[in-house]
Protein backbone atom coordinates (compact mmCIF):
# COMPACT_ATOMS: atom_id res chain seq x y z
CA UNK A 1 0.00 0.00 0.00
CA UNK A 2 1.70 3.47 -0.94
CA UNK A 3 2.38 5.40 1.83
CA UNK A 4 0.06 8.24 3.16
CA UNK A 5 1.17 11.87 3.88
CA UNK A 6 1.80 11.08 7.52
CA UNK A 7 3.90 8.16 6.22
CA UNK A 8 5.77 9.97 3.94
CA UNK A 9 6.51 13.10 6.55
CA UNK A 10 7.88 9.60 9.01
CA UNK A 11 10.40 8.51 5.99
CA UNK A 12 11.55 11.97 5.43
CA UNK A 13 12.17 12.60 9.19
CA UNK A 14 14.45 9.95 9.27
CA UNK A 15 16.86 12.28 7.20
CA UNK A 16 17.36 13.88 10.09
CA UNK A 17 20.49 13.89 12.40
CA UNK A 18 20.81 15.24 15.97
CA UNK A 19 21.21 19.01 16.28
CA UNK A 20 20.61 19.74 12.37
CA UNK A 21 19.33 23.30 11.38
CA UNK A 22 16.31 22.50 9.44
CA UNK A 23 14.01 24.32 7.03
CA UNK A 24 10.52 22.52 6.13
CA UNK A 25 8.80 23.91 3.36
CA UNK A 26 5.35 25.13 3.65
CA UNK A 27 2.39 22.18 3.24
CA UNK A 28 2.94 18.90 3.69
CA UNK A 29 6.81 19.57 4.87
CA UNK A 30 5.53 20.87 8.34
CA UNK A 31 4.10 17.05 8.94
CA UNK A 32 8.48 16.34 9.48
CA UNK A 33 8.06 18.30 12.57
CA UNK A 34 5.74 15.64 14.25
CA UNK A 35 8.03 12.74 13.80
CA UNK A 36 10.62 14.32 15.50
CA UNK A 37 12.58 11.66 17.16
CA UNK A 38 12.07 11.40 21.22
CA UNK A 39 15.70 13.16 22.63
CA UNK A 40 16.74 14.25 19.44
CA UNK A 41 17.50 18.18 19.15
CA UNK A 42 16.48 19.25 15.90
CA UNK A 43 16.47 23.48 15.57
CA UNK A 44 13.81 24.42 13.11
CA UNK A 45 14.21 27.58 10.94
CA UNK A 46 11.50 29.71 9.70
CA UNK A 47 12.91 31.92 6.53
CA UNK A 48 10.84 35.00 8.01
CA UNK A 49 13.58 35.92 11.09
CA UNK A 50 13.29 32.58 13.61
CA UNK A 51 15.39 29.73 14.34
CA UNK A 52 14.04 27.61 17.22
CA UNK A 53 10.25 27.35 15.87
CA UNK A 54 7.86 25.54 18.19
CA UNK A 55 4.07 24.60 17.87
CA UNK A 56 1.42 26.57 17.44
CA UNK A 57 0.20 28.76 20.63
CA UNK A 58 -2.08 28.55 22.85
CA UNK A 59 -4.93 30.25 21.65
CA UNK A 60 -3.72 33.20 24.96
CA UNK A 61 -0.44 33.16 23.42
CA UNK A 62 -0.77 34.34 20.52
CA UNK A 63 1.68 37.35 19.34
CA UNK A 64 1.08 39.08 16.20
CA UNK A 65 5.09 39.63 16.21
CA UNK A 66 5.57 36.46 16.16
CA UNK A 67 4.88 34.31 13.09
CA UNK A 68 6.42 31.57 10.43
CA UNK A 69 7.14 31.64 6.68
CA UNK A 70 3.62 30.75 6.40
CA UNK A 71 2.30 33.85 8.53
CA UNK A 72 1.05 31.49 10.61
CA UNK A 73 1.08 32.73 14.44
CA UNK A 74 4.27 29.81 16.46
CA UNK A 75 5.54 29.69 19.00
CA UNK A 76 9.78 29.89 20.04
CA UNK A 77 11.56 27.52 21.53
CA UNK A 78 14.15 27.75 24.83
CA UNK A 79 17.52 28.01 22.63
CA UNK A 80 15.49 29.93 19.98
CA UNK A 81 16.84 33.15 18.06
CA UNK A 82 15.37 36.20 16.15
CA UNK A 83 16.96 37.98 13.44
CA UNK A 84 16.79 40.01 10.32
CA UNK A 85 15.82 38.32 7.02
CA UNK A 86 19.00 39.28 5.69
CA UNK A 87 20.75 37.22 8.20
CA UNK A 88 18.17 34.24 7.90
CA UNK A 89 19.27 34.12 3.86
CA UNK A 90 22.70 34.44 5.03
CA UNK A 91 22.01 30.94 6.80
CA UNK A 92 20.25 29.69 3.85
CA UNK A 93 22.97 31.11 0.95
CA UNK A 94 25.49 30.93 3.02
CA UNK A 95 25.19 26.93 3.45
CA UNK A 96 24.20 27.01 7.38
CA UNK A 97 21.00 24.78 7.18
CA UNK A 98 21.91 21.47 6.93
CA UNK A 99 18.52 20.15 5.58
CA UNK A 100 15.62 21.33 3.69
CA UNK A 101 12.41 19.45 3.10
CA UNK A 102 10.32 20.91 0.53
CA UNK A 103 7.21 20.28 -1.92
CA UNK A 104 7.49 19.89 -5.47
CA UNK A 105 5.10 20.21 -8.51
CA UNK A 106 7.94 18.63 -11.20
CA UNK A 107 10.77 17.25 -10.85
CA UNK A 108 13.46 16.48 -13.30
CA UNK A 109 15.72 13.51 -14.14
CA UNK A 110 18.72 15.19 -13.39
CA UNK A 111 17.70 16.69 -9.97
CA UNK A 112 15.88 20.33 -11.07
CA UNK A 113 12.93 21.37 -9.15
CA UNK A 114 9.63 23.36 -10.32
CA UNK A 115 7.70 24.63 -7.39
CA UNK A 116 6.81 28.17 -7.89
CA UNK A 117 4.85 28.96 -10.60
CA UNK A 118 2.16 27.42 -12.90
CA UNK A 119 1.74 29.63 -16.95
CA UNK A 120 -1.51 30.78 -17.32
CA UNK A 121 -2.51 30.96 -13.59
CA UNK A 122 -1.54 33.95 -11.40
CA UNK A 123 2.10 33.98 -10.09
CA UNK A 124 2.36 34.40 -6.25
CA UNK A 125 6.21 34.26 -6.33
CA UNK A 126 8.88 32.52 -5.86
CA UNK A 127 8.99 33.66 -1.98
CA UNK A 128 12.42 31.32 -0.09
CA UNK A 129 12.32 28.56 -2.23
CA UNK A 130 15.23 29.61 -4.65
CA UNK A 131 17.59 30.64 -1.90
CA UNK A 132 16.92 27.34 -0.07
CA UNK A 133 17.17 25.11 -3.46
CA UNK A 134 20.61 26.78 -4.14
CA UNK A 135 22.08 27.26 -0.63
CA UNK A 136 21.24 24.64 1.55
CA UNK A 137 23.59 21.61 2.28
CA UNK A 138 20.85 19.09 1.45
CA UNK A 139 17.21 19.52 -0.04
CA UNK A 140 14.51 16.36 0.17
CA UNK A 141 11.72 16.42 -1.68
CA UNK A 142 8.34 14.88 -0.64
CA UNK A 143 5.73 14.72 -3.06
CA UNK A 144 3.14 12.35 -4.25
CA UNK A 145 4.48 10.58 -7.10
CA UNK A 146 1.61 11.43 -9.77
CA UNK A 147 -0.43 14.63 -10.00
CA UNK A 148 -3.99 15.00 -9.35
CA UNK A 149 -4.81 13.81 -12.61
CA UNK A 150 -2.64 10.70 -12.29
CA UNK A 151 0.88 12.44 -14.29
CA UNK A 152 4.66 11.69 -13.57
CA UNK A 153 5.57 14.40 -11.38
CA UNK A 154 9.33 13.07 -11.83
CA UNK A 155 10.03 13.24 -15.79
CA UNK A 156 12.73 13.82 -18.33
CA UNK A 157 13.05 17.93 -17.97
CA UNK A 158 10.64 20.15 -16.25
CA UNK A 159 8.09 21.48 -18.10
CA UNK A 160 7.15 24.34 -15.52
CA UNK A 161 9.45 27.60 -14.88
CA UNK A 162 12.47 26.03 -13.21
CA UNK A 163 13.27 27.08 -9.06
CA UNK A 164 16.39 25.80 -9.20
CA UNK A 165 18.89 22.99 -11.19
CA UNK A 166 20.35 20.13 -9.96
CA UNK A 167 19.80 20.49 -6.63
CA UNK A 168 17.34 18.07 -5.20
CA UNK A 169 19.65 15.20 -3.08
CA UNK A 170 16.55 12.78 -2.56
CA UNK A 171 12.39 12.28 -3.41
CA UNK A 172 10.32 10.59 -0.89
CA UNK A 173 7.11 10.04 -2.48
CA UNK A 174 3.87 7.96 -1.96
CA UNK A 175 5.69 4.68 -3.69
CA UNK A 176 9.21 5.19 -2.47
CA UNK A 177 12.68 7.03 -1.90
CA UNK A 178 14.78 7.85 -4.62
CA UNK A 179 18.06 9.11 -4.03
CA UNK A 180 19.98 11.28 -5.97
CA UNK A 181 23.17 9.48 -7.40
CA UNK A 182 25.64 12.40 -8.72
CA UNK A 183 28.07 10.33 -10.51
CA UNK A 184 25.01 8.97 -12.80
CA UNK A 185 23.22 12.63 -12.20
CA UNK A 186 20.17 10.48 -12.27
CA UNK A 187 17.77 9.23 -9.47
CA UNK A 188 18.20 5.97 -7.75
CA UNK A 189 15.24 3.85 -6.48
CA UNK A 190 16.45 2.84 -3.03
CA UNK A 191 13.09 2.29 -0.88
CA UNK A 192 9.74 1.05 -1.71
CA UNK A 193 6.67 1.81 0.79
CA UNK A 194 5.02 -1.49 1.46
CA UNK A 195 3.32 -3.86 -1.25
CA UNK A 196 4.74 -1.23 -4.02
CA UNK A 197 6.74 -2.89 -6.53
CA UNK A 198 9.53 -1.35 -8.98
CA UNK A 199 7.03 -1.53 -11.89
CA UNK A 200 4.31 0.28 -9.78
CA UNK A 201 6.96 3.46 -9.73
CA UNK A 202 8.86 2.79 -12.92
CA UNK A 203 5.13 2.59 -14.36
CA UNK A 204 4.46 6.09 -12.76
CA UNK A 205 7.78 7.50 -14.22
CA UNK A 206 9.15 9.18 -17.44
CA UNK A 207 12.31 10.53 -15.97
CA UNK A 208 15.25 7.76 -16.53
CA UNK A 209 15.96 6.05 -13.02
CA UNK A 210 18.38 4.05 -11.68
CA UNK A 211 17.16 0.76 -9.43
CA UNK A 212 19.40 -0.14 -6.88
CA UNK A 213 20.29 -3.55 -5.93
CA UNK A 214 19.27 -3.89 -2.51
CA UNK A 215 16.17 -2.17 -3.08
CA UNK A 216 13.83 -3.68 -0.50
CA UNK A 217 9.70 -2.75 0.27
CA UNK A 218 9.71 -1.19 3.75
CA UNK B 1 18.38 71.23 19.00
CA UNK B 2 17.82 68.73 16.10
CA UNK B 3 15.42 66.68 16.74
CA UNK B 4 14.54 63.07 14.73
CA UNK B 5 11.17 62.56 16.23
CA UNK B 6 7.67 63.55 14.89
CA UNK B 7 4.86 63.96 16.11
CA UNK B 8 2.29 61.93 13.69
CA UNK B 9 3.05 59.86 10.58
CA UNK B 10 2.11 62.24 8.34
CA UNK B 11 4.15 65.23 9.99
CA UNK B 12 7.15 62.41 10.00
CA UNK B 13 6.31 61.62 5.44
CA UNK B 14 5.68 65.78 5.44
CA UNK B 15 8.05 67.43 2.81
CA UNK B 16 9.57 64.12 1.77
CA UNK B 17 7.19 62.42 -0.71
CA UNK B 18 7.31 62.29 -4.47
CA UNK B 19 5.79 61.16 -7.54
CA UNK B 20 7.34 58.78 -9.16
CA UNK B 21 9.33 57.72 -6.12
CA UNK B 22 11.23 54.11 -5.15
CA UNK B 23 10.07 53.22 -1.49
CA UNK B 24 11.42 50.30 0.33
CA UNK B 25 9.21 48.92 3.05
CA UNK B 26 9.77 46.72 5.86
CA UNK B 27 7.29 43.74 7.00
CA UNK B 28 6.96 40.35 6.30
CA UNK B 29 3.16 39.34 5.88
CA UNK B 30 1.35 42.07 7.73
CA UNK B 31 3.73 41.24 10.84
CA UNK B 32 6.23 44.21 11.23
CA UNK B 33 5.01 46.56 8.18
CA UNK B 34 5.10 49.88 9.10
CA UNK B 35 1.44 50.59 8.96
CA UNK B 36 0.63 53.88 9.94
CA UNK B 37 3.13 54.93 7.68
CA UNK B 38 1.83 53.28 4.72
CA UNK B 39 -1.39 55.27 5.71
CA UNK B 40 -0.04 57.92 5.68
CA UNK B 41 1.83 57.64 2.36
CA UNK B 42 -2.01 56.78 1.27
CA UNK B 43 -3.13 60.24 2.29
CA UNK B 44 -0.12 61.76 0.92
CA UNK B 45 -1.56 60.96 -2.61
CA UNK B 46 1.59 60.21 -4.00
CA UNK B 47 1.72 58.27 -7.74
CA UNK B 48 3.68 55.98 -9.95
CA UNK B 49 5.74 54.88 -6.87
CA UNK B 50 8.13 51.86 -7.43
CA UNK B 51 7.35 50.12 -3.77
CA UNK B 52 10.02 47.50 -2.88
CA UNK B 53 8.66 45.38 -0.09
CA UNK B 54 8.89 41.65 0.28
CA UNK B 55 4.76 41.05 0.45
CA UNK B 56 1.99 43.54 -1.04
CA UNK B 57 0.06 43.23 2.23
CA UNK B 58 -3.55 41.91 1.63
CA UNK B 59 -6.64 43.77 0.32
CA UNK B 60 -7.77 46.29 2.84
CA UNK B 61 -4.30 46.35 4.44
CA UNK B 62 -0.78 46.99 4.57
CA UNK B 63 0.98 47.96 1.02
CA UNK B 64 -2.85 46.76 -0.44
CA UNK B 65 -4.15 49.86 0.65
CA UNK B 66 -1.84 51.85 -1.70
CA UNK B 67 -2.69 49.47 -4.55
CA UNK B 68 -6.24 50.01 -3.75
CA UNK B 69 -5.93 53.64 -4.89
CA UNK B 70 -3.65 52.75 -7.63
CA UNK B 71 -0.28 54.59 -6.71
CA UNK B 72 1.80 52.09 -7.36
CA UNK B 73 3.16 51.62 -10.56
CA UNK B 74 5.60 48.94 -9.95
CA UNK B 75 6.14 45.96 -7.01
CA UNK B 76 9.48 44.20 -6.57
CA UNK B 77 8.64 40.97 -4.14
CA UNK B 78 9.09 37.88 -3.19
CA UNK B 79 5.68 36.85 -3.18
CA UNK B 80 2.18 38.32 -3.52
CA UNK B 81 -0.50 35.97 -3.03
CA UNK B 82 -2.40 36.91 -0.26
CA UNK B 83 -4.05 39.61 -2.39
CA UNK B 84 -7.09 39.69 -4.89
CA UNK B 85 -6.74 43.19 -5.93
CA UNK B 86 -3.17 42.77 -7.04
CA UNK B 87 -4.08 40.00 -9.10
CA UNK B 88 -6.59 41.75 -10.91
CA UNK B 89 -4.05 44.72 -11.67
CA UNK B 90 -1.40 42.50 -12.69
CA UNK B 91 -3.30 40.35 -15.00
CA UNK B 92 -4.78 43.48 -16.47
CA UNK B 93 -1.80 45.26 -17.44
CA UNK B 94 -1.99 48.16 -14.62
CA UNK B 95 0.56 47.13 -12.72
CA UNK B 96 4.30 46.27 -13.10
CA UNK B 97 6.13 43.35 -11.03
CA UNK B 98 9.32 42.00 -10.33
CA UNK B 99 10.04 38.93 -8.68
CA UNK B 100 12.90 38.57 -6.63
CA UNK B 101 13.80 35.36 -4.64
CA UNK B 102 13.45 36.65 -0.98
CA UNK B 103 16.89 36.19 -0.08
CA UNK B 104 18.49 38.42 -2.91
CA UNK B 105 15.85 40.73 -1.90
CA UNK B 106 17.33 40.98 1.75
CA UNK B 107 20.79 40.91 0.43
CA UNK B 108 19.83 43.31 -2.65
CA UNK B 109 18.49 46.08 0.19
CA UNK B 110 21.32 45.06 2.48
CA UNK B 111 23.92 45.32 -0.12
CA UNK B 112 22.31 49.25 -1.74
CA UNK B 113 22.40 50.38 1.81
CA UNK B 114 26.01 49.37 2.65
CA UNK B 115 27.31 50.84 -0.75
CA UNK B 116 27.85 47.53 -2.55
CA UNK B 117 26.66 48.05 -5.76
CA UNK B 118 26.23 44.29 -6.91
CA UNK B 119 26.92 41.04 -5.64
CA UNK B 120 26.91 37.23 -7.23
CA UNK B 121 24.28 34.71 -5.75
CA UNK B 122 23.99 31.13 -6.79
CA UNK B 123 20.47 32.07 -6.28
CA UNK B 124 18.20 31.87 -9.30
CA UNK B 125 20.85 30.81 -11.18
CA UNK B 126 19.36 28.40 -14.59
CA UNK B 127 15.70 30.06 -13.69
CA UNK B 128 13.59 32.75 -15.19
CA UNK B 129 15.43 34.83 -12.43
CA UNK B 130 18.50 34.68 -14.39
CA UNK B 131 16.92 36.28 -17.58
CA UNK B 132 18.92 39.34 -18.73
CA UNK B 133 21.52 38.93 -16.09
CA UNK B 134 25.20 38.25 -16.10
CA UNK B 135 26.84 34.90 -15.03
CA UNK B 136 29.96 34.41 -14.13
CA UNK B 137 31.15 30.40 -12.67
CA UNK B 138 32.81 30.36 -8.73
CA UNK B 139 33.89 27.29 -7.24
CA UNK B 140 31.98 25.47 -10.00
CA UNK B 141 29.05 26.47 -10.03
CA UNK B 142 26.95 29.13 -11.71
CA UNK B 143 26.28 32.45 -10.10
CA UNK B 144 24.10 35.57 -11.21
CA UNK B 145 25.16 39.56 -10.87
CA UNK B 146 22.04 41.02 -8.83
CA UNK B 147 22.42 45.10 -8.39
CA UNK B 148 21.69 46.29 -4.76
CA UNK B 149 18.67 48.90 -3.90
CA UNK B 150 19.29 52.40 -2.83
CA UNK B 151 15.45 53.68 -2.20
CA UNK B 152 14.73 57.25 -1.90
CA UNK B 153 12.58 56.41 0.95
CA UNK B 154 12.77 53.83 2.98
CA UNK B 155 9.73 52.92 5.96
CA UNK B 156 10.42 50.90 8.94
CA UNK B 157 8.82 49.85 11.77
CA UNK B 158 10.41 49.17 15.25
CA UNK B 159 9.50 47.80 18.69
CA UNK B 160 11.23 50.97 20.42
CA UNK B 161 13.15 53.64 19.61
CA UNK B 162 14.87 56.34 20.82
CA UNK B 163 15.03 60.15 20.02
CA UNK B 164 19.04 59.20 18.48
CA UNK B 165 17.11 56.94 15.72
CA UNK B 166 18.26 53.76 17.55
CA UNK B 167 15.83 50.93 17.08
CA UNK B 168 15.16 47.48 18.69
CA UNK B 169 12.81 44.77 16.80
CA UNK B 170 10.24 42.58 18.92
CA UNK B 171 10.31 39.07 17.68
CA UNK B 172 10.28 38.02 14.02
CA UNK B 173 8.53 41.20 13.47
CA UNK B 174 12.32 42.39 12.62
CA UNK B 175 12.18 40.42 9.26
CA UNK B 176 13.09 42.88 6.54
CA UNK B 177 13.23 46.41 8.78
CA UNK B 178 17.26 46.24 9.64
CA UNK B 179 17.86 45.74 5.87
CA UNK B 180 15.51 48.37 4.44
CA UNK B 181 16.75 50.79 7.10
CA UNK B 182 20.37 50.70 5.64
CA UNK B 183 18.40 50.87 2.03
CA UNK B 184 16.85 54.19 2.54
CA UNK B 185 18.41 57.27 1.05
CA UNK B 186 15.95 59.16 3.83
CA UNK B 187 14.42 56.46 6.54
CA UNK B 188 11.42 56.69 8.49
CA UNK B 189 10.95 54.44 11.18
CA UNK B 190 7.91 53.99 13.24
CA UNK B 191 7.95 52.72 17.23
CA UNK B 192 5.22 50.91 19.49
CA UNK B 193 7.55 53.23 22.22
CA UNK B 194 9.38 56.31 21.79
CA UNK B 195 11.73 56.44 24.81
CA UNK B 196 14.17 58.43 26.30
CA UNK B 197 17.54 58.92 24.44
CA UNK B 198 19.63 56.80 26.80
CA UNK B 199 17.19 54.54 28.09
CA UNK B 200 18.18 51.49 24.90
CA UNK B 201 21.08 49.44 26.24
CA UNK B 202 23.50 50.33 23.39
CA UNK B 203 24.35 46.24 23.77
CA UNK B 204 21.26 45.38 22.72
CA UNK B 205 20.30 48.15 19.68
CA UNK B 206 19.33 46.28 16.25
CA UNK B 207 19.60 48.78 13.84
CA UNK B 208 21.95 52.23 14.52
CA UNK B 209 20.30 55.74 14.76
CA UNK B 210 22.52 56.29 11.54
CA UNK B 211 20.23 54.80 9.35
CA UNK B 212 17.33 56.51 11.18
CA UNK B 213 16.44 59.81 10.08
CA UNK B 214 13.04 60.59 11.47
CA UNK B 215 10.92 58.71 14.32
CA UNK B 216 7.39 58.69 15.13
CA UNK B 217 5.73 56.65 17.81
CA UNK B 218 2.15 55.34 16.62
CA UNK B 219 -0.41 52.90 17.99
CA UNK B 220 -0.26 50.01 15.87
CA UNK B 221 -3.20 47.62 15.21
CA UNK B 222 -0.59 44.64 14.31
CA UNK B 223 -3.66 42.43 12.37
CA UNK B 224 -2.91 38.94 12.30
CA UNK B 225 -2.77 37.16 8.70
CA UNK B 226 -2.97 33.54 9.59
CA UNK B 227 -4.20 33.06 13.06
CA UNK B 228 -3.10 29.11 14.07
CA UNK B 229 -3.44 28.10 17.69
CA UNK B 230 -2.52 24.29 19.07
CA UNK B 231 -5.92 21.85 19.73
CA UNK B 232 -6.82 22.79 23.02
Amino acid sequence: MPWTRDDIAARAARELQDGFYVNLGIGMPTLVANHVPDGMTVWLQSENGLLGMGPFPADADVDADLINAGKQTVTAVDGASFFGSHESFAMIRGGHINLAILGAMEISQEGDIANWMIPGKLVKGMGGAMDLVAGVQRVVVMMDHCNKKGAPKLIPECTLPLTGRHCIDMLITDLGVLEMNTEARRFELIELAPGVTVDDVLERTTAEVLVAESVTAH
Amino acid sequence: MFRKSFSTAAKALDGLVQDGMLIASGGFGLCGIPEQLILALRDSGAKDLTVVSNNAGVDDWGMGLLLQTRQVKKMVSSYVGENAEFERQFLGGELELEFTPQGTLAERLRAGGAGIAAFYTRTGAGTVVADGKETRVFDGHEHILEAGIRADLALVKAWKGDEAGNLIYRQTARNFNPAVAMSGTVTIAEVEELVPTGTLDPDQVHTPGIFVDRIVQTVSEKRIENRTVSPA
